[in-house]
């Protein structure tokens, strides 16, 4: 089982998403226009000893993988927990090809199951397996030759199919990760406890689930104390974002109150200058230990 | 549970597909799908344990239900919405309601005889940011309201192409109907429908005989002039964004998704808790947390308004009833009748005399 490191770099920063403000979100966008600049944010957070970027599966991302591929020397512990999928890409294919116009446009051009979809005939239990790993691994093929110990699926794919009660999808997600990659699977949910109810009735043991978990319950859907309970419970191996709730927590006081939770393993946090970097890695060695 | 609600939710697209999940996933709701294309069909009743038809017709008539939530195509809301009226189900419909405003306002009196919950998906009314900027309005705390922008742009449509429904004006498709009815409905709740419609132009871009731009100038009785700019073929936006700013003769106000912008010459009685000066409230503090977040907390909260008016039988939605979206569809008529004469619709708006003094109430809202 993967020891995951106390505090991860995440990546919202870098592609113009700020739940506060849109002007915030285009400045950022702005200024995070060449790798060069991202980059520059993750170096810092890497010489600070931050060495896991949790990233989506963005366009953008793949060339931060060739950055890091290209010097094995500079970011020789340097790893990465992909998200996928990039949600607007799949959103924008159904706006403009249709569901299952969508599907195929992912596909192979070649490959058997472009020509299953085309039929437009029903698709065995098999062939929904099967497009299912073909997307994963489609997402994939940017980190090969990277670490990706973890690798996490997206909230909006995640609770989509949690509240369809496709869940079987998880499971399927679940097996190809760890036979195909060798790594941990993850969920980022919204929905935390209802998310870990339904992954042990598919008989998904322990799962790693990144959730909002701050102290003042801001986006923690099902209920504070469904939460806390099913930390305290030792059933789920916790990833938190949003610990400062969209800093309506000051850091201090945020970091503290996370430290003493069980069933937290990391911290998932995203900053663009080097003050709140070093700022947030400071107050979790003061509070959860020094960890890499 | 024995008392829970049984909803299904008609087509499975992308709208369909996120309200299905929210529907399904709420505690008071047994969920039933419904969706004409095979595919979808076949992948889902394989997969998920919920019972899923391919014909409405005969599934309102067999199914036992409560409630249907209509995410279909918008050229069949108007007859399916009949349908379902018609067995005594209470309609969630998604935006835009019909695309006949005569359809929607016979609808809305088939309904409200019935003493049905009957309600459209225009989730912006559930954004805290404009709910703070509908309080806002109300309280008279803007002087009086002149001029207003609202704006809606993002990256549906960048290239021709084939495409689906949404592009092809048979179906219900268009900039007009899919992107500029949320701004248009926001104006609606502010300030009603308005008198006069002018300057209205429907751009194609990239589409064939469809709007992919939209600009029009809207009017109301002793009310403001207001300018709609819409674009769906603007990349430079990630996702959809909806923002409105109004100047009044006490200041001026803007939101978006995020938050809500203040600027106000003098404080107001009517709205406590705001100073001179610049004021800024975020949506993420104005929001009330649900019970299964999936894309927003708004697509959740009109879901579970719907649900608890359905379950609790109070016979009519707490908001975005049928009537208000029918404004918005006779708005939209308004809008499209212009363009298409480059004649001005509807009279021309009375003009209230111009402030000259402290207003009525400024008496009470000049110290602070």
């Amino acid at each position: 089982m993967a020891t995951m490191d106390r505090l991860l770099f995440g990546d919202n920063q870098f592609f113009g998403i700020n739940h506060m403000s849109e002007e915030k979100a285009r400045a950022q966008a702005m200024r995070f226009q060449s790798t060069q600049a991202i980059m520059d944010v993750l170096d810092v957070a890497y010489d600070e000893g931050i060495r896991t970027f949790m990233c989506t599966t963005h366009d953008r991302i793949a060339e931060v993988a060739d950055r890091v591929r290209g010097n094995p020397t500079r970011y020789a512990a340097f790893q990465f927990y992909p998200c996928m999928p990039y949600a607007h890409k799949y959103a924008n294919a159904v706006t403009e090809h249709g569901m299952v116009g969508a599907l195929r446009h992912f596909m192979p051009a070649d490959g058997l199951l472009a020509t299953a979809l085309a039929g437009g005939k029903a698709l065995a239990t098999k062939e929904v397996d099967s497009i299912a790993k073909v997307l994963i691994d489609m997402e994939m093929k940017m980190f090969v030759g990277t670490r990706t110990p973890v690798i996490f699926i997206q909230n909006v794919f995640t609770d989509l199919l949690l509240g369809m009660g496709f869940t079987r999808a998880l499971r399927i997600f679940d097996d190809h990760i760890r036979e195909k990659y060798g790594a941990e699977p993850a969920y980022i949910s919204m929905n935390m406890p209802m998310l870990l109810d339904a992954l042990e009735r598919e008989g998904i043991e322990r799962p790693i689930i990144c959730s909002n978990i701050n102290k003042i319950g801001f986006r923690m859907s099902g209920g504070f104390d469904a939460y806390l309970d099913a930390l305290r419970s030792g059933r789920v191996r916790a990833v938190a974002m949003s610990v400062y709730a969209s800093g309506a927590i000051p850091a201090d006081e945020a970091i503290h109150w996370i430290s003493e939770l069980p069933g937290v393993e990391s911290i998932v946090f995203g900053a663009s200058s080097a003050g709140n970097i070093r700022g947030t890695k400071a107050l979790v060695d003061k509070y959860m230990g020094v960890a890499a | 549970m024995t008392d829970r609600i049984r909803i299904a939710v008609v087509g499975l697209g992308k709208m369909g597909l996120s309200h299905f999940a929210m529907v399904n996933a709420h505690p008071r709701v047994e969920a039933v799908g419904c969706d004409g294309a095979g595919f979808m069909v076949d992948v889902l009743s394989r997969n998920i344990s919920v019972p899923i038809h391919r014909d409405y017709q005969t599934m309102i008539a067999k199914e036992r239900l409560d409630a249907v939530v209509i995410a279909t195509p918008s050229r069949l809301h108007a007859p399916m919405v009949t349908a379902a009226l018609e067995q005594g189900l209470h309609v969630f419909c998604e935006k835009p309601f019909c695309l006949d405003w005569q359809d929607s306002e016979r609808l809305t009196k088939v309904a409200t005889d019935k003493g049905l919950v009957a309600q459209v998906g225009y989730h912006y009314r559930y954004v805290g940011a404009f709910q703070e900027m509908k309080r806002i309005v109300d309280s008279g705390a803007l002087g009086r309201i002149t001029h207003v922008l609202a704006e809606a742009y993002g990256p549906v449509v960048l290239r021709p192409k084939r495409g689906t429904w949404r592009t092809q004006k048979s179906e219900g498709g268009g900039c007009l109907y899919d992107y500029a009815a949320h701004p248009i409905n926001l104006l609606n709740w502010f300030f009603g429908t308005p008198s006069r419609v002018s300057g209205s132009v429907l751009t194609p871009i990239y589409s064939e005989g469809i709007d992919d731009q939209v600009t029009a100038t809207l009017g109301w009785d002793n009310g403001p002039t207001a300018q709609l700019s819409v674009n769906w073929s603007d990349e430079s936006h990630r996702k959809m964004t909806t923002r409105i700013t109004m100047i009044g003769t006490n200041g001026r106000l803007f939101a978006d998704r995020q938050e809500c912008q203040l600027f106000l010459r003098a404080s107001d009685l009517a709205l406590p808790g705001y100073q001179a000066g610049w004021n800024l409230r975020y949506t993420t503090d104005l929001t009330q947390d649900v019970w299964f977040y999936l894309r927003g907390e708004e697509y959740s909260a009109q879901l579970a308004d719907f649900i608890t008016a359905v379950a609790e039988r109070r016979g009519a939605a707490a908001e975005n009833d049928f009537a208000s979206a029918a404004q918005t569809d006779r708005t939209m008529a308004m809008v499209i009748a212009n363009a298409e004469t480059g004649a001005p619709v509807g009279a021309p708006p009375l003009v209230a005399k111009p402030a000259n003094g402290p207003r009525k109430r400024g008496w009470f809202a000049r110290g602070a």
